[in-house]
């Protein structure tokens, strides 16, 4: 049993970091090391280029255009990327779709579809939440009629991130009404631009737009868009909910996170002396410190797990469980840093329009605070994660 | 001992919360925030009823109220999330009550409890955080006025202000609690810089730049250099009203998620069957009780005549309000699920206005480390005989 890296791991690491010093622009690396909001041009440019590497979906079959890592390279590329500022993937491509589409495909829809992917040239949205379906995701009721060689797409999803600028929506909409609700959903895969999608901004509490609700009046869909069979859809959906590999990424954020919750303390003053050194914010910090190098043992404790054969199981709730709790931990803490520049509403600062309203280190972290409480509603709520590990690991 | 409300005390809740209801200042709160101008028609109702009036003494055009009748109202505001700065207003004309001549409060207090104008104590800077002795800012003699050169950070209400009541120093070093002074200014007055901006919570502050600001005699508040022991006693009484509009907020965000629980159906049945949800709703429960106990603690020790008594009890009263006003706010959005993060619900504005307030008056480690100071001084004083 051993922490440290094989000569091999140590070179592949080396790689990843030589790259992204080459490649990762000054302007957009020093944009995420303060977590200010990215422009398109900053993560579109960046997923471009790992596109061209052929880095950007990571975890795709090599026959699909994968590059074949291992899992323990994949842990190092995820951490190290983010330890480095690189702009974090939007994921409905490459973590999403794309792996939906290269698992249940056909050759017609892989050809169609994953170029684009791979590319980031093509940006894509996921339609699965509902107003009335929400973490009880299988009663949604957003209607596929049967149209011949077409369906006719009616209803509504809401909470739908980059559906304002996607091209296209993975999307699960109900064929039939059958005893189980799960069974009458069916998988499609809908252009943005087809007649009768309207795209509604929806602002969070925070200020900004990253989500949408999305209407559908008689959209129609090619049959040929159909992922799998019809009323198997709900299957492709779990492959996606229960596909999701620890995401390694989230903790690389996390500990940039921890860094800048650091600094900001350091550059706050309480008395003559930084407020970093004050014992009582000082113990806040190590304590969730002490948190994330934890969950960070534990992620490494199911890599190794998965490396030699085995499952992650419902690991990947705990570590999402932990790991939203721990990164809103340390946004509160770096919101609690700022002292009374936590008041001003930056949010013209943010979207580059106005001078910043205090010291720049206290611009963002309010904002973040109060954004990063939907960490433990999205993804799966930390309630429904819990209910999983009570059932599916404890039997309850 | 005595808790119950008196009947004035009940009526002027009733009122309050029958304004509140009908003025629907959530919209205004949401379109503030949207940049729109203000709408002084709220503004001026407060005046017409006499609620800006309320915390003044009679003699000064108030009603005489002491700090529970100000925390009835300051309930009120944070029910129904009016962005107005009545506190803001409270808390300068508070100091021009006490501190000022007669020609001052005819000039700067009257028309503000009228309703004419808007008031913003500016006294925190960057670098002094909650301190309220810490004070860069300084005012020079200045032939038989004075020169003010320094800056000012987060003047709540500051957004609207018309007039600014500023800590300057006018002898002592960057942290000494002597020699700071009170002075009155308006906004306009001339190398007086002032940055307006709405904050997260729609309630709007301004940062202050004082370059070479020149004033004359009128402009300082009381005696230079006394004007130490009014401010910690503003920040105090801003500590118990805030608690108090914490409770508002508080009440409010129980009563929707309880809704919210109640109506929500997800998977065949209302999220209220849920025994886990019920137990974290009761935990919701359980602190607002805590919270309205430590508002009202804040208020009965606003008067108290022994400083230590009163700040001490103050901090543990704020220290509690904190906890309170996070969790509940917190578990509020949660348990709303993704609704609880919208722009155009109220939840999300109420825990926002809650983080806030935590934020204001000082955080509740500044609270810890005040009662510290205040318990290593009692342990040090010799026993009196």
């Amino acid at each position: 049993m051993q922490l440290e890296l094989s000569r091999d791991q140590r070179a592949f690491r080396d790689d990843v970091r030589a790259f992204v010093r080459d490649e990762l622009s000054p302007a957009t690396a020093e944009k995420v090391r303060r977590g200010e909001k990215l422009g398109r041009a900053d993560w579109q440019t960046w997923q471009q280029t790992l596109g061209r590497r052929g880095w950007l979906c990571h975890t795709w079959p090599k026959a699909h255009g994968g590059p074949g890592w291992s899992v323990v390279e994949r842990y190092l590329y995820e951490t190290t990327t983010a330890e480095m500022d690189c702009p974090p993937i939007r994921p409905f491509g490459p973590k999403m779709a794309g792996p939906v589409i290269c698992a249940f495909g056909t050759e017609a829809q892989k050809a169609r579809h994953l170029p684009g992917i791979l590319s980031s040239d093509v940006n894509w949205c996921q339609g699965y939440s509902e107003p009335q379906a929400g973490s009880d995701l299988a009663s949604l009721t957003t209607r596929a009629q049967d149209g011949g060689d077409h369906y006719r797409v009616s209803g509504q999803k809401i909470w739908t991130g980059d559906a304002h600028f996607a091209d296209w929506m993975f999307c699960l909409v109900r064929t039939s009404k059958e005893d189980r609700p799960q069974k009458g959903i069916t998988f499609l895969l809908i252009d943005m631009k087809t007649p009768g999608i309207t795209v509604q901004p929806i602002h969070t509490m925070e200020g900004s737009h990253h989500f949408n609700a999305v209407f559908f009046d008689e959209v129609k869909v090619p049959k040929v868009n159909r992922i799998g069979e019809e009323g198997l859809g709900w299957t492709v959906a779990k492959f996606l909910l229960e596909h999701e590999r620890v995401d390694n990424a989230g903790i690389g954020v996390t500990k940039q996170a921890l860094l800048r919750l650091k600094a900001i303390a350091a550059a706050e003053r309480l008395g003559d002396a930084p407020l970093i050194d004050d014992p009582l914010f000082h113990a806040k910090v190590t304590q969730v410190e002490a948190q994330l190098m934890s969950l960070e043992m534990t992620a490494l404790r199911v890599l190794s797990e998965v490396a030699s054969g085995g499952s992650p199981g419902p690991a990947s709730s705990l570590l999402k469980v932990r790991g939203t709790e721990i990164a809103q931990r340390i946004s509160e803490l770096a919101m609690e840093a700022t002292g009374w520049y936590a008041l001003p509403h930056q949010y013209g600062a943010v979207a580059g329009n106005a001078p910043p309203v205090g010291p720049d280190h206290a611009v963002m972290a309010a904002g973040d605070y109060i954004f990063r409480r939907c960490m433990s509603i999205y993804g799966g709520s930390n309630e429904i994660q819990r209910n999983i590990i009570a059932k599916r690991m404890l039997g309850m | 001992m005595d808790l119950q409300p008196s009947d004035e005390q009940t009526q002027l809740r009733d009122a309050v919360e029958r304004f509140i209801r009908d003025a629907d200042p959530f919209e205004a709160r949401r379109a503030a925030l949207d940049g729109a101008a203000p709408d002084d028609r709220r503004w001026r109702s407060f005046a017409e009823l006499g609620w800006l009036a309320i915390p003044f003494a009679e003699e000064d055009g108030g009603l005489g109220g002491g700090p529970v009748e100000a925390g009835i109202v300051m309930e009120g505001l944070g029910l129904g999330l009016a962005p107005d700065p009545v506190l803001a207003t409270w808390l300068a004309g508070g100091l021009i009550a006490e501190a000022g001549s007669p020609a001052q409060k005819a000039a700067w207090l009257a028309p503000a409890i009228a309703g004419e104008t808007k008031l913003s104590l500016a006294y925190a800077e960057q670098g002094g955080r909650y301190d309220p002795a810490w004070c860069m800012t300084r005012a020079e003699p200045n032939g038989d006025g004075w020169r003010l050169e320094g800056g000012k950070s987060v003047a709540l209400g500051g957004q609207a202000a018309d007039v600014f009541v500023v800590t300057a120093r006018t002898a002592g070093d960057h942290r000494d609690a002597r020699g700071l002074s009170l002075f009155a200014l308006p906004a306009e007055t001339r190398n007086f810089g002032v940055r307006r901006y709405a904050t997260h919570d729609g309630q709007g502050a301004a940062d202050l730049t004082l370059d070479g600001v020149e004033v004359g005699p009128e402009a300082l508040l009381g005696e230079a250099g006394a004007g130490f022991a009014p401010l910690e006693r503003a920040l105090d009484r801003a500590i118990a009203a805030t608690a108090c509009e914490a409770v508002g907020c508080i009440r409010a965000l129980c009563d929707r998620t309880l809704e919210h629980l109640k109506t929500r159906r997800q998977f065949g049945r209302p999220l209220s069957e849920n025994q886990a949800l019920q137990h974290r709703m009761a935990d919701m429960i359980i602190a607002r009780e805590e919270a309205r106990s430590a508002a009202l603690a804040a208020c009965l020790a606003v008067e108290d005549a022994d400083p230590a008594t009163r700040a001490r009890q103050i901090s543990l009263a704020k220290i509690e309000i904190a906890r309170t006003a996070t969790k509940v706010g917190q578990e509020a959005v949660q348990l709303h699920g993704a609704m609880g993060m919208t722009w155009d619900l109220p939840v999300g504005h109420h825990f926002k206005r809650l983080t806030a307030i935590a934020a204001s008056f000082g955080d509740a480690d500044h609270h810890l480390r005040r009662i510290a100071r205040l318990d290593s001084a009692a342990r040090r004083a010799p026993a009196t005989a």
